[in-house]
């Protein structure tokens, strides 16, 4: 049974394991301990930090003041303060600036990846545009539309825009000869052939970009109230900067955050629900 | 040479003839590689004919060509009377890969090509249908499953019944069992010719393998490339049903090798 060959010195029995797979410590612990313990790490290293005075407390707050801070913003969202007014503000930007990229993006998307005018006329601007900086537009479209919240929803579509046209035209490249073949055999349509066949091939590659799209519209919309003024988050955080209120600059960026995941959240678990058969790369991430 | 050769037909499978090519050349615009010459073809109904040759010598252009999904350079193809100008709903296909959608379940592929000619409602009486085809292939059970859940043979399978749910008079098959192991390949190819006979479907298979179409059909046809045309057409008169112990009689062996012996010539040229 065994390959070492018995010759009664060696008496090699079920027992006499010789070699068996080594279960690496970090598989052996969850995930929720791991990452307790960076979280831990983390917060002992900026507590030593802040109480050796190593930093000085305007450029960086003590984990203690942070919370403390936190616990203030929260009671205000909560209480419905103004603090609440103004995320709700960027949520409204957000939101409507998710949309619009979506709509926008998917359109162009299909343009380019489905047809050949598209790609050979229209891809090669949208590359173009891709590769400017898209912040540089804020002024301009303050200047166009003003102040408000248009402005920064056009800034948010403009940055999510690009990563949700890419997805969607890779999406539309992502079937293979076989699966257009057999569509042809069918006697398919061309219609058919995109909503049968390309764009649900092709669901990974789309919500691929729409997630990053859903990181770009955070930035877009913040970038916008840096640059555009308003009375949204962004400028909540801009006013406690500029007063060197870092405990508040800290707190607030840790708020926008929880919208930026919960954004990002509902992209994925919409693509777990559409996109059932993937398996595979989701797999090992969710522990 | 190749014409003449096409149409000595002593001791072919009698039945009317079901496709007819004429003349079929085929010059890939693109990279002016031509891919067939002169290729002069005749299948009777019930029968089931195999081809073979190198890699690279056309045959799948051929298939191609037959299945209307590209136009022939030069010549025709005639297919129950009509020429073949497009797809169409009596030639029924298979490839290497399976291509089974993932967001759909067994019964729904199989059903697909009738939800794409005659809309959902259509498929859905077609349900019945596949359900009693996923049963023949052995797949009972497996109606409702995705098919990354099937292994590779299932799924081969399951593709052999969204072929035949149109009922299709012509079965192209080009190279269908060969991402298969040996042992489910053979029996899948038992299987095909099982089912080829009680539809009666006229089939074309493109292999790599002499013993499979030694096997299966009733007429080889060895192509050899550069231009890719018809070398021979070899007729196989073992008797039917055909089982996998025949592959072991002397008459197998002797074809097997002259075929071999065909193909080998192709090559030294
Ligand atoms: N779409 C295409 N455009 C241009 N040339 C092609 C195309 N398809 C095939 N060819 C060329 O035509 C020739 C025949 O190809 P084909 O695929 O018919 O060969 P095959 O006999 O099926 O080969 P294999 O056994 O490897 O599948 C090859 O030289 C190939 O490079
Ligand atoms: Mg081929």
């Amino acid at each position: 049974m065994t390959d070492v060959p018995n010759n009664g010195s060696y008496n090699a029995s079920l027992e006499d394991t010789v070699w068996v797979e080594e279960v690496a410590f970090i598989d052996s612990v969850p995930r929720w301990i791991a990452m307790t313990f960076v979280f831990l790490v983390f917060i002992g290293t900026w507590q030593l930090v802040t109480s050796l005075g190593m930093v000085s407390p305007i450029i960086l707050p003590t984990p203690w003041e942070t919370l403390q801070d936190m616990i203030f913003v929260g009671k205000n969202l909560l209480t419905g303060g103004y603090m609440l007014g103004s995320l709700w503000i960027t949520i409204k930007e957000v939101i409507y600036g998710f949309a619009l990229a979506i709509a926008i993006g998917f359109s162009l998307g299909v343009l380019v990846g489905e047809t050949a005018f598209g790609e050979k006329a229209v891809m090669p601007y949208l590359v173009a545009i891709d590769t400017m900086p898209k912040v540089a537009f804020a002024p301009l479209f303050v200047a166009w539309l003003g102040f408000g919240i248009e402005s920064k929803v056009a800034l948010a579509a403009f940055i999510a825009t690009f990563p949700i046209v890419v997805g969607t035209a890779a999406g539309l490249h992502a079937a293979d000869d076989n699966a257009r073949m057999l569509f042809k055999t069918m006697g398919a349509s061309r219609w058919q052939t995109l909503v049968k066949m390309k764009l649900p091939t092709g669901l990974p590659q789309i919500f691929t970009g729409l997630k990053i799209g859903a990181v770009g519209v955070m930035a877009g919309a913040i970038t916008g109230e840096f640059l555009g003024g308003g009375k949204g988050f962004g400028e909540l955080i801009r006013v406690a900067a500029s007063q060197l209120n870092t405990p508040r600059v800290f707190s607030l960026i840790l708020y926008l955050s929880f919208v930026g995941l919960a954004l990002y959240l509902m992209v994925q678990w919409t693509q777990r629900r559409l996109v059932f058969w993937q398996k595979e790369t989701v797999g090992r991430y969710d522990g | 040479m190749s014409a003449v050769l096409a149409h000595d037909y002593s001791g072919a499978p009698v039945g009317a003839p079901v496709y007819e090519l004429t003349h079929v050349s085929k010059t890939y615009a693109r990279n002016s590689v031509i891919a067939l010459e002169d290729v002069s073809l005749t299948l009777r109904k019930g029968s089931f004919t195999s081809v073979i040759g190198s890699s690279g010598c056309g045959k799948s252009t051929l298939l191609k060509i037959m299945a209307g999904l590209i136009p022939p350079s030069k010549g025709r193809v005639i297919l129950q009377e009509q020429p073949v100008t497009g797809p169409r709903r009596d030639i029924g296909m298979m490839f290497q890969q399976a291509t089974l959608f993932p967001w759909k379940t067994a019964v729904e592929n199989i059903v697909l090509p009738i939800e794409i000619r005659d809309g959902k409602a259509a498929a859905k009486k077609a349900l019945d249908k596949a359900y009693e085809l996923l049963d023949i292939v052995g797949l009972k059970g497996f109606e409702n499953v995705y098919p990354n859940e099937l292994s590779g043979g299932m799924a081969q399978r399951a593709s052999i019944c969204r072929m035949l749910i149109t009922e299709p008079a012509v079965l192209l098959l080009d190279e269908p069992f060969s991402a298969l192991d040996e042992l489910s390949r053979d029996m899948m190819n038992m299987e095909l010719q099982r089912i080829c006979r009680e539809q009666n479907a006229t089939a074309f298979l493109v292999t790599h393998s002499i013993q499979e179409a030694v096997i299966l059909s009733d007429e080889i046809v060895v192509m050899k490339p550069r231009p890719g045309r018809i070398a021979e057409i070899v007729e196989v008169d073992l008797p039917r049903p055909r089982t996998l112990d025949m592959m072991t009689t002397p008459k197998f062996g002797e074809i097997v090798d002259h075929i071999r012996g065909q193909l080998d010539k192709g090559e030294d040229m």
